[in-house]
């Protein structure tokens, strides 16, 4: 019930922000992206804000930010295929409270009628998973080559949250900083690495909220694989933004008496068949692994999927709005000095 | 010209390589299932009589019967394809009774353990890896019978001392053999299991009984390792010295003194590890003198001392994987990959034409080159790996792109076609670089990431991403010039005035 009141709750602000950005945007040419900018800022939080509601709700109500899986928490996940119908959620929740583990979530996997159930449980020992899969046999027999189970202690669970949050960390430092390298040569180089890095947070928050989205409305649980998609995402992220960044910088000199929007615009429209081209590859793979490959790495490359198209959505709609914002000084506290720049630039 | 001719050499040699080790073993006449290739994977050393177990290829320049060079090639799939049993054990090691430089050597003899228990199960692909201080990953492919393989793993280690009066100069072929003890059965006998299939395989006595247990690694208070002269004056040499608890003292003397002159073996889990002779009556210890050096001495007091204190290994996380589940994920992988590839291929050549096929060329070749890798280092393939492979199918055609969008541009703006080659080839390069780079570096965080013991499957992800985008590094610029240079040098005239074929 909770969940349905929450989902209304954030789509109501999605389509609300949407609404508002849609109402005042200025009106110009769709094709000048970068003028259009405002727009795409409001586009970004309408998946961003919602996203946080979630994240923040689950936080007060589990004290995460998302249902984790066993692979942070410990736990145990049973995939059971039985050979005979006649398992019921309730005969397969007495045999695991008779094992003393009565908080199980079980859930009938295949589509109804299946004899395939997937349960997650605590921690357990061997001889406990034993006993409860004996047990289980006696409700059906079970099908022990196509049986699945994967158990985790809680203190691993602890040493995989700990390692994830230096991963993260670490990636981000060092994100950060190769930006600023690769940017090195360029006037401002902070500016743009800042912007790059803005954008990469921008991914990484659109990818989180729809995680979360995701968990409310299925049940998707973060697991490592998921830590994987979203630093994989970050590494796309900033791949888009590098390339289309170099174009700008690229045009700058050839393009001295030209305001610096049209520039910037003239950039993204040179390297959009690039990024199309790119994405498109990308995808016809991710699809058929999707439509076609193992169901293990289903939601994995869901996540990665969407960060690939946030990835390229926020290096076009997010870092170049953000630094042509940021030159022409429309930033708060941030002081934009492109009359000199160009004005160096030309000497 | 004669550069990329160059290259085209190379990489037809390279391609003629990487198809050799990527053809399926069976291709190559490698009958892994023969009989003497079970004999073979217990002991290398033996002649298969022609018999190819493995895809190795060997090399024996000076037909001496010695390989001069061997290139091993082995195609590793991982737990989650084949189906088994992966488990993750915490060692318990007792601080006080092994020294703080001990400690990963304990860990390393806890490992040699269990491999040879697991071994003793007929297991031979167990892997064993050490991960964090103190904590072990055990895989045990194609494992049915999960509790037996547990508690195999989980049995504390049996140290004895056997009994091996009157063998003489025989005594020396039993080391590193596994030989059945009446401890060994008499325990059996204990836990119910009775004389399983093991215990059969272990050798007996040369007149076909059990060798007679004399005492247990209960009796053991300590050993250590020492180098120091044994006799005065003498040189210090490595050797054991070990000492037995007041309550077994007696019982020690009256054997020790009733053998002197004979060997007595050390057996650990069945096998024995040193078959020291017996120089004269013992009681409160002693020392075992041999042809040691400072790691074979260390070795032999770890094994004596995790005999006397056993360490315990608690479960820490299982994953079984049932046979069929992991067969289904194969297929379906590479039917994912076969498709998803097929599609790039067609976009590429419909998009980019003429380029377009050399990058297709290009794209075969990175497939191969990719796939050899995995069987050379040996990577092992698991789901994550293959996805990670995917993926970077799906990037590694961005360098080409990325030159193609610039080639067309220069023609767009008029230079003729070797000028906008040249042009397109040298101005990607810099954005290719950084953007592969950012991506490697990402993929080095993510496995350091699944170096942590409970993130395992990550590892595999993060390698063939990196591989992927290294191999890219290659394949699409000098791989894909080599081709689009050849094919422009052989429809000069056709390309210059149909720019349709350029993808313009």
């Amino acid at each position: 019930m909770n969940n349905t009141i929450l989902t209304i709750v954030v789509a109501a602000i999605a389509v609300g922000i949407l609404a508002y950005g849609i109402a005042t945007r200025r009106r110009v040419s769709a094709f000048e992206l970068v003028q259009n900018r405002r727009l795409f800022f409001f586009i970004s939080a309408a998946i961003i804000v919602p996203g946080l509601v979630i994240m923040g709700y689950s936080l007060i109500t589990t004290g995460a930010l998302f249902r984790l899986s066993i692979d942070f928490v410990g736990g145990s996940i049973y995939d059971i295929t039985f050979q005979q119908a006649g398992a019921t959620e309730d005969n397969i929740r007495a045999v695991f409270a008779g094992a003393g583990d009565d908080g199980v979530i079980i859930q009938n996997i295949g589509g109804a009628g299946s004899n395939r159930w997937s349960v997650r449980g605590a921690f357990q020992d061997t001889e406990t998973i034993e006993r409860i899969l004996d047990q289980l046999a006696t409700i059906a027999p079970i099908d022990r080559n196509s049986f699945q189970q994967q158990s985790v202690s809680p203190s691993i669970g602890r040493e995989v949250t700990q390692a994830a949050f230096l991963a993260v960390l670490f990636a981000a430092l060092v994100v950060t900083g190769f930006m600023v390298v690769a940017f090195r040569q360029v006037p401002n180089a902070m500016r743009y690495g800042l912007c790059a890095v803005a954008a990469m947070l921008h991914d990484l928050l659109v990818v989180m909220g729809i995680m979360s989205l995701m968990g409310l409305l299925f049940g998707w649980e973060v697991d490592a694989l998921f830590l994987t998609a979203i630093l994989t995402v970050v590494g796309f992220s900033v791949q888009d933004t590098i390339v289309l960044f170099d174009r700008i910088r690229e045009n700058i000199p050839l393009r001295l008496g030209e305001p610096y929007e049209t520039i910037v615009n003239r950039s993204i429209w040179e390297s959009i068949h690039r990024s199309l081209a790119t994405q498109l590859n990308a995808f016809f793979i991710m699809i058929a692994i999707m439509l076609f490959g193992g169901e293990t790495v289903r939601q994995f490359i869901f996540i990665l999927f969407a960060g690939l198209l946030t990835g390229s959505y926020s290096s076009i709609f997010t870092a170049v709005p953000l630094l042509v914002a940021w030159e022409k000084g429309e930033l708060p506290f941030m002081k934009g000095d492109l009359v000199e720049e160009t004005a160096a630039a030309a000497a | 010209m004669s550069t990329h001719l160059r290259w085209l050499v190379f990489i037809g040699l390279l391609v003629v390589f990487c198809g050799y080790v990527v053809a399926p073993a069976a291709w190559k006449g490698v009958t892994p299932d023969a009989e003497i290739c079970e004999v073979y994977r217990r002991d290398p050393t033996i002649s298969t009589a022609g018999v190819r177990c493995d895809e190795n290829v060997v090399l024996d320049l000076n037909n001496d019967g010695t390989p001069d060079f061997t290139l091993r090639i082995s195609q590793n799939l991982g737990l989650d394809l084949v189906g088994g049993l992966r488990v993750l054990l915490r060692a318990d090691i007792d601080t006080q009774a092994y020294a703080p430089e001990d400690l990963q050597s304990a860990m390393r003899e806890t490992a040699n353990n269990i491999n040879r228990r697991v071994n003793g199960l007929g297991l031979t692909e167990a892997t064993i890896q050490q991960q964090g201080t103190n904590l072990l990953l055990v895989e045990l492919p194609g494992v049915r019978d999960r509790e037996q393989a547990v508690s195999t793993i989980q049995q504390t280690a049996l140290l004895e001392f056997v009994d091996f009066a009157g063998l003489g100069a025989v005594t020396l072929d039993y080391e590193g053999r596994s030989i059945l003890t009446t401890e060994q059965l008499a325990l059996a006998q204990q836990r119910g299991t009775g004389v399983d299939d093991v215990l059969l395989q272990r050798q007996r006595d040369p007149s076909g009984n059990p060798f007679s247990t004399v005492f247990t690694g209960a009796i053991l208070a300590r050993a250590s390792a020492l180098l120091a002269p044994i006799q005065q004056g003498g040189l210090p040499v490595w050797h054991i010295a070990f000492e037995i608890k007041p309550e077994f003292q007696e019982a020690f003397a009256n054997y020790t003194s009733s053998r002197t002159g004979e060997p007595m073996a050390i057996v650990l889990d069945g096998e024995v590890i040193s078959a020291p002779t017996i120089r004269q009556a013992l009681s409160d210890g002693g020392i075992i003198t041999g042809d040691f050096d400072e790691d074979s001495a260390k070795r032999l007091a770890l094994q004596l001392q995790s005999g006397a204190l056993p360490i315990p290994l608690t479960v820490e996380g299982a994953d079984e994987v049932g046979a069929t589940l992991g067969q289904v994920s194969v297929e379906r992988s590479i039917r994912a990959g076969l498709i998803g590839v097929f599609v790039v291929l067609t976009f590429m050549v419909v998009y980019y034409r003429v380029p377009g096929a050399a990058a297709d060329l290009a794209l075969i070749v990175f497939v191969l080159i990719n796939l050899a890798l995995f069987k050379l280092i040996p990577v092992t393939v698991t789901l994550p790996a293959i996805t990670g492979f995917l993926i970077s199918i799906g990037t590694a055609v961005d360098g080409n792109i990325l030159i193609f969008e610039r080639i067309k541009e220069e023609l767009r703006a008029g230079k003729d076609l070797q000028a906008a080659l040249d042009a397109g080839f040298h101005r990607a390069w810099t954005s290719i670089r950084d953007s592969n780079l950012s991506t490697i570096i990402i993929g080095l965080i993510l496995f350091f990431f699944g170096q942590t013991p409970g993130a395992s499957i990550v590892s595999g992800f993060a390698i063939t991403l990196i591989l992927g985008l290294f191999v890219n590094l290659f394949t699409a610029v000098i791989v894909t010039r080599t081709f689009l240079y050849l094919f422009a040098h052989l429809g000069r005239q056709t390309l210059a005035t149909r720019q349709w074929l350029m993808g313009i």
